[in-house]
C-alpha cells in the first residue's frame, strides 16, 4: 500500500516559513487551490514569493499584504477582466518586486525548473516591454548555422506548490476530469519535496480512479506530491469543472466588495476569518439569502 | 442582389475582421472577445472554410457555433499548453484589443502610466510578446480615440514593427500585423516604413474624423475607400452566428 499523505490545510501551511517562493496553479479565476489560499490568509505568514496565472489568490494575497515579490503573466478574474485587489495593490505601488513575463515565458520558467535545467530559449518576450522592465534577463546566441539571439528564461524553482484537482487517492495519484491540466504538473515538478500540496474535490481509493475519466486524466501521480487536502468546494468561487462552475455571483460580490476599504472589511470579516468549514458555512448562508 | 438587406455598423466591423483571416488557410483563427471571436467565425462560415476556431475555452469546433452557444461538435482539443504549442509554431492568427497603439503597431495591455507605478493597471502583458513574435497578431479596437492611438504605448505588449526590426531575420520573417479594425475604420502597416496607414473608412466616417481621432499622422496613399458591407450570404451568417446581437453591444 502507499503511503497516506492526507493532511490539512493548516497543517500545510505551518509547515511554510517566512520569505518561501509558493507556486499556485490554476489559471485565472479557474481551479484555483483557494481553501489552501485562504489558509494563507490566515496565517501570520510574510515576504512571500508567489508564482501564479494570477487570479483571485493574487489577488486577495495581494490585498492581505503577504507578497513581496510575484512572477505573473496576468492577473485577472476572467470573466470579469481586471482583478480589483490586485489593481489596487499595483496602483499604490506595495508590490515591492513584481516581475511581469509573457504567459509562454512562465512556462518555460516553470518548465526549465521542473527539468533542473538553468534557462529554455524561446523568442517569447525579446523586444518587448517584459525585457524592459526585467533588465536581469539575459539572451542566448543559437551555438548552430543561424545563430539567432534568443531570451533565456531563467528556471524557477518553488518551495512550495499548491494545486487543486479533481479527485485524488490518498497518496497523491491525482485526477483532472475538466478541460484543461492548465500547469498544475509542471507547478507540482518545479518543487523541491517537501511542500507540494494537493487538494481535491474528493479523496478516492486508486482502484477508483478510472471511475470518472480515462487514463489520460492521470497526470499527476504521488512521486510529485507530499501532502494531500480533501477540500470540497475547496476551488470556490473559481472554476472546477466538472464538479462545478464558477460561482459568478459571488465573484461579483467579492470584486464588488474589493473596490471599497470598508465593502472589503465586511466581506473579510464575513468570509475570511474563519476555518474553511466557516467559510463554506458563510458562502451557503449568503446563498440562500441572495 | 447585394445590399438588400441593411448592415449596421456592427456588421460592417464584423465583415472587417473576418477579412483579418482570408487567406490564412488550415490555422487556428482565434478571436478575443465578441466581435473578433464573430469575425474568426463569420470567415470560416463564409469564405475561408479551412479556418479551425475554438470555443475560447479548450476545444475547437467542428461545427458552426453561435457566440454564447453550447452545442458544440467538439473536432479537436487545445488547452492552453497547446495553444501556447500552436501559437510558437506559427499556425495561428489571433485578434486581440489595445488600450494603446502607436503608429507602427506597438500595443498596450498591461498598464496605463509608468510601469513602477501604473495610474492604471491593466491585464499584464498575457500573451502579448510571445503572440506578436510569433505570428499574425491583428486588433480590433471597439473605441478608436486619440486616447487609443497614441505617440507611444505606455508598455510594449506587443510588438510593432520598429522594435520587431531590430530582432532577427526569423523575427521579421514571421512578425505581421495584418490589420487594426475600429468602429471607424481599417488600418494596416502595408506602407514604405511600415507605419500605420489608413486603408478604408465606414460608411459615414470621413478620412478626417480618423485622423483627428488619432494621435499620429496616419500613412494615406491614394483613394480612401469605403469599408465594404457583407453580402446577403455573409450576413445571414453573421446573424446566425451572433443571434442575440451581441456585437452591437461592442460598437454602435
Amino acid at each position: 500500500m502507499s503511503r497516506d499523505k492526507r493532511t490539512t490545510e493548516d497543517d500545510a501551511i505551518a509547515s511554510l516559513s517566512d520569505g518561501m517562493t509558493i507556486g499556485i496553479g490554476g489559471w485565472g479565476s479557474r481551479r484555483k487551490p483557494m481553501s489552501l489560499v485562504r489558509a494563507l490568509l490566515r496565517s501570520p505568514l510574510k515576504d512571500l514569493t508567489i508564482v501564479s496565472y494570477g487570479g483571485p489568490d493574487v489577488g486577495l494575497l495581494a490585498a492581505a499584504g503577504k507578497i513581496r515579490r510575484i512572477i505573473y503573466g496576468f492577473v485577472s478574474l476572467d470573466s470579469i477582466a481586471l482583478e480589483p485587489h490586485w489593481r489596487a495593490a499595483r496602483q499604490a505601488g506595495t508590490i515591492a518586486e513584481p516581475v511581469e513575463y509573457d504567459e509562454g515565458m512562465l512556462q518555460w520558467a516553470l518548465y526549465a525548473g521542473s527539468l533542473r535545467l538553468p534557462f529554455l530559449p524561446t523568442r517569447a518576450g525579446l523586444g518587448s516591454g517584459v525585457v524592459d522592465v526585467n533588465p536581469s534577463l539575459r539572451t542566448v546566441r543559437s551555438p548552430y548555422a543561424d545563430g539567432e539571439e534568443l531570451l533565456a528564461v531563467p528556471a524557477i524553482r518553488l518551495d512550495a506548490a499548491f494545486v487543486h484537482l479533481n479527485r485524488s487517492d490518498m497518496s497523491g495519484n491525482a485526477q483532472f476530469l475538466g478541460p484543461d491540466i492548465y500547469f498544475d504538473d509542471l507547478f507540482l515538478s518545479a518543487c523541491d519535496p517537501g511542500h507540494r500540496y494537493l487538494s481535491c474535490e474528493r479523496v478516492v481509493p486508486t482502484e477508483s480512479l478510472l471511475d470518472e475519466g480515462t487514463f489520460h486524466t492521470l497526470r499527476i501521480n504521488r512521486s510529485m506530491v507530499d501532502g494531500v487536502i480533501e477540500a470540497p468546494n475547496g476551488a470556490h468561487f473559481t472554476t472546477c469543472e466538472p464538479d462545478y462552475g464558477r460561482d459568478e455571483a459571488f465573484q461579483k460580490a467579492y470584486a464588488t466588495a474589493a473596490a471599497n476599504p470598508d465593502d472589503w472589511r465586511a466581506f473579510s470579516e464575513r468570509f475570511l476569518q474563519g476555518s474553511e468549514a466557516q467559510y463554506q458555512a458563510a458562502v451557503a448562508e449568503w446563498k440562500a439569502q441572495s | 442582389m447585394e445590399g438588400t438587406v441593411m448592415s449596421t455598423l456592427a456588421d460592417i466591423v464584423v465583415i472587417a475582421a473576418a477579412e483579418a483571416f482570408r487567406g490564412d488557410g488550415e490555422i487556428f483563427a482565434s478571436g478575443m472577445g465578441t466581435i473578433p471571436m464573430l469575425g474568426a467565425r463569420t470567415a470560416r462560415s463564409t469564405f475561408e472554410p479551412d479556418l479551425m476556431v475554438s470555443d475560447g475555452e479548450a476545444f475547437y469546433v467542428g461545427n458552426e457555433l453561435p457566440i454564447g452557444g453550447t452545442n458544440k461538435v467538439v473536432e479537436g482539443w487545445i488547452p492552453f499548453r497547446s495553444v501556447f504549442d500552436t501559437l510558437w509554431g506559427g499556425r495561428r492568427h489571433v485578434m486581440m484589443g489595445a488600450s494603446q497603439i502607436d503608429r507602427f503597431g506597438n500595443t498596450n495591455i498591461a498598464n496605463i502610466g509608468s510601469w513602477d507605478r501604473p495610474k492604471a493597471q491593466l491585464l499584464g502583458v498575457r500573451g502579448g510578446p510571445g503572440n506578436t513574435i510569433n505570428h499574425s497578431t491583428s486588433f480590433f479596437i471597439p473605441k478608436h480615440t486619440a486616447n487609443v492611438f497614441v505617440a507611444k504605448v505606455d508598455m510594449v505588449s506587443g510588438l510593432g514593427y520598429d522594435r520587431a526590426a531590430e530582432l532577427s531575420e526569423w523575427v521579421q520573417r514571421n512578425h505581421r500585423l495584418p490589420r487594426v479594425v475600429t468602429n471607424l475604420a481599417v488600418l494596416d502597416f502595408n506602407s514604405a516604413d511600415h507605419s500605420m496607414r489608413l486603408v478604408s473608412v465606414h460608411p459615414g466616417v470621413s478620412v478626417a474624423d480618423v485622423q483627428a481621432a488619432t494621435s499620429f499622422e496616419l500613412v494615406i496613399d491614394g483613394q480612401v475607400g469605403e469599408t465594404r458591407e457583407p453580402t446577403d450570404l455573409e450576413q445571414a451568417a453573421i446573424d446566425r452566428l451572433d443571434p442575440r446581437g451581441l456585437r452591437h453591444r461592442e460598437v454602435s
